[in-house]
């Protein structure tokens, strides 16, 4: 491949400028249902001592692992030295950093007492999986703002490979911590098993990836920039593995409760008789979140690089949606505290269905986050050179038949 | 005024009682434990309730809450509860039961494993208590906690005692009355079970043989809720 050149994001302006205006709405609207679900307390959102974790935290945990996810890229070109990938990587670096600082601004948001924050980074319990994201999400900013050095600065670009590698590792074992907060949970039957830590990896791949891909596209077209078939076909089909190899863990993880008489209330629950998380699994979980994409992105419909988009828009929801099922629906089937028996009364909802309805200001601080994320990677493609100039399939393969024409006309 | 002998032996009694409570009252507290002494592991303090003699009132809960300060805003969903009542009906037999459910005061609490900063902790002598001074708020001990004994503040506090700090934000759960245990006395759910006369409710130290707990434990069988986690729970059962 030949020299790759970058630049800053030069796409007219008012379209930008409009983009950026709506983001930073989106994060002020934000910022405000967390203002008032601080100031009121949480009962003001659906959750409740049923369900303690809510909305905010489908979103924030879908941007963190998404995070991790995001980094593949460049992980494919430093790592496994695919040279195709390498114009790619400074974005994949950048978008990492961005949606890990949404996440993990909806994190520490929906915490009861978010003016703690110093408490939590000054106070450890070194056994709380918790405890070792704090250094893993510190140190994953830290790791990235690294390795884009590398990649950005020429004379440090020969230790973008061991960096890389370095990265590549961080952010597995950062997937292994998000996926161990629920895999850690004894008491819980939707969690409580190892299958977590690696579901988490693959759909970190998954999700980072069509998110990955919708900034790429929107930017390169934004910006007026070729984007080739060859990378775009590359970047397709590898999501669709990504997608694919979702929906197996999933299965694998449903087909292992299945088989554990204990684990069959909470599998009827999620599968069958679970009415809004039954609903989100197989509508949007299942077939929106991976049939459909699948469908797409493997077919002759995955020409059209608007379906590819849709495909890469239903993997985000899909992911949304699983995130919704894993852990709100986790959560609302009833632990099980006396097997053997049912419990006809209770002040504290033993041994019910919790309910839960998301609320506007937990799903307004959720898209902040989101927001949050696209503000900050938009920003930074403005003032600084992430993005390739061109990714031609001339640039892209030297041995591509356009190639050959250009030399030919060259010639 | 002449008083009949049934009269005098009446009066006579409450005097005798009258100077004795206060007496009784100093050996209390001399037996406690005094604030500036650390709590040590020579205590497991530990509360054993007894099924078949829990009758079908929530007289502990009552007391909890008077006790502890805490209270509800007809907000079931999010309204804290330290102590609660559970009944249950045998799956098989249809036999009904009912119980108090509260902490259960683990000597593995998963609660205090999964606590990021350290909040949540175990005191020496057993006591699993959430210092409200560190509590972030992030609710990982209640998605932790096998029994769900534990309530997010989810609103303002007011009329707290200076005993038992609530705060919006925080985590807080049954502290086994930790400030009545290490002035020597029983806590406030236990005491009102005797007070009604059921006497479903012991409370002592696990570690001392001679206990009155302890003797009930080693004389009947009894059993732990969720045996199957192997948290060696402070809190014991017996007739379930």
């Amino acid at each position: 491949m030949a020299h790759i050149h970058y630049r800053e994001f030069d796409g007219p302006g008012p379209g930008f400028y409009a983009v950026l205006g709506v983001l930073g709405a989106l994060i002020l609207i934000g910022l405000a249902a967390a203002l008032y679900m601080e100031h009121n307390g949480h009962w003001v959102t659906g959750m409740s001592n049923q369900i303690v974790w809510g909305t905010p935290h489908v979103f924030a945990v879908f941007l963190i692992v998404a995070a991790s996810g995001a980094l593949n890229v460049a992980s494919i070109a430093s790592v496994f030295g695919r040279q195709l990938y390498k114009p790619l990587s400074r974005l994949s670096g950048l978008l990492a950093l961005t949606l890990l600082a949404g996440g993990l601004a909806v994190l520490v948001l929906d915490l009861g007492r978010p003016d703690r924050l110093t408490v939590a980074m000054t106070y450890y319990n070194f056994k709380s999986i918790f405890a070792w994201n704090i250094f893993l999400y510190t140190g994953f900013f830290a790791v990235v703002a690294v390795y884009l050095w590398m990649m950005m600065e020429r004379r440090m670009n020969d230790y973008s490979k061991p960096v890389g590698m370095f990265a590549f590792l961080w952010r597995l074992t950062l997937t292994t911590g998000t996926g161990s907060i629920f895999g850690f949970l004894v008491a819980r039957d939707a969690y409580d098993t190892a299958v977590m830590a690696p579901m988490f990896i693959i759909m970190s791949f998954s999700y980072g990836l069509a998110i990955y891909l919708l900034v790429l596209m929107a930017a390169m077209r934004g910006s007026g920039r070729e984007f080739g078939d060859v990378v775009f076909g590359r970047l397709r089909i590898l999501l669709g593995v990504f997608v694919a190899a979702v929906l197996y863990f999933a299965t694998v993880y449903h087909l292992t409760n299945l088989y554990i008489t204990q684990r069959h209330g909470i599998e009827g629950f999620i599968l069958v008789h679970g009415g809004q998380f039954t609903t989100m699994f197989w509508l949007g979980q299942i077939i929106l979140g991976g049939v459909v994409p699948l469908a797409i992105l493997f077919s002759g419909v995955g020409k059209s690089r608007a379906m590819v988009a849709l495909a890469a828009v239903l993997v985000i929801l899909g992911g949304v949606a699983q995130m919704y099922v894993t852990i709100i629906g986790g959560q609302a089937y009833p632990m099980p505290l006396f097997p053997g028996k049912t419990i006809v009364a209770s002040s504290f909802f033993d041994g019910q269905i919790a309910t839960y309805t998301p609320s506007l200001p937990e799903l307004a601080l959720g898209v902040g986050g989101f927001a949050l994320a696209l503000a900050l990677a938009a920003f930074a493609l403005k003032v600084l050179p992430f993005l390739p100039q061109s990714l031609s399939d001339a640039d892209a393969d030297p041995h591509h038949e356009s190639a050959a024409k250009k030399q030919a006309a060259a010639a | 005024m002449s008083l009949s002998r049934r009269q005098f032996i009446g009066i006579g009694g409450a005097a005798v009682a009258a100077m004795a409570a206060p007496g009784l009252r100093l050996i209390e507290l001399a037996n406690a434990r005094s604030p500036a002494e650390a709590a040590t592991s020579l205590q497991r303090w530990g509360l054993l309730v007894d099924i078949s003699k829990c009758h079908d009132c929530d007289a502990c809960v009552t007391a909890c809450s008077t006790e502890n300060g805490w209270y509800g805003h007809n907000r079931p969903a999010s309204d804290p509860q330290w102590i609660r009542k559970v009944t249950l009906k045998d799956n098989q037999s249809g036999y009904v039961e009912t119980l108090p459910v509260m902490c259960q005061h683990c000597e593995e609490p998963p609660c205090v494993d999964v606590c990021p900063t350290g909040a949540s902790f175990k005191r020496a002598d057993g006591i699993v208590l959430v210092d409200k001074h560190i509590c972030i708020g992030c609710r990982y001990c209640m998605m932790a906690c096998p029994y769900k004994a534990r309530s997010f503040v989810h609103e303002d506090t007011t009329n707290q005692k200076p005993y038992a700090p609530r705060g919006k934000g925080t985590v807080e759960s049954c502290t086994l009355c930790v400030q009545r245990v290490d002035a020597g006395r029983i806590p406030a759910c236990v005491e009102a079970c005797n007070k009604d006369g059921h006497e479903a409710m012991v409370f002592g130290d696990l570690n001392d043989k001679s206990s009155e707990i302890s003797k009930r434990l080693a004389s009947a069988p009894s059993t732990q809720l969720r045996p199957d986690l192997s948290l060696n729970t402070g809190v014991r059962y017996q007739g379930i």
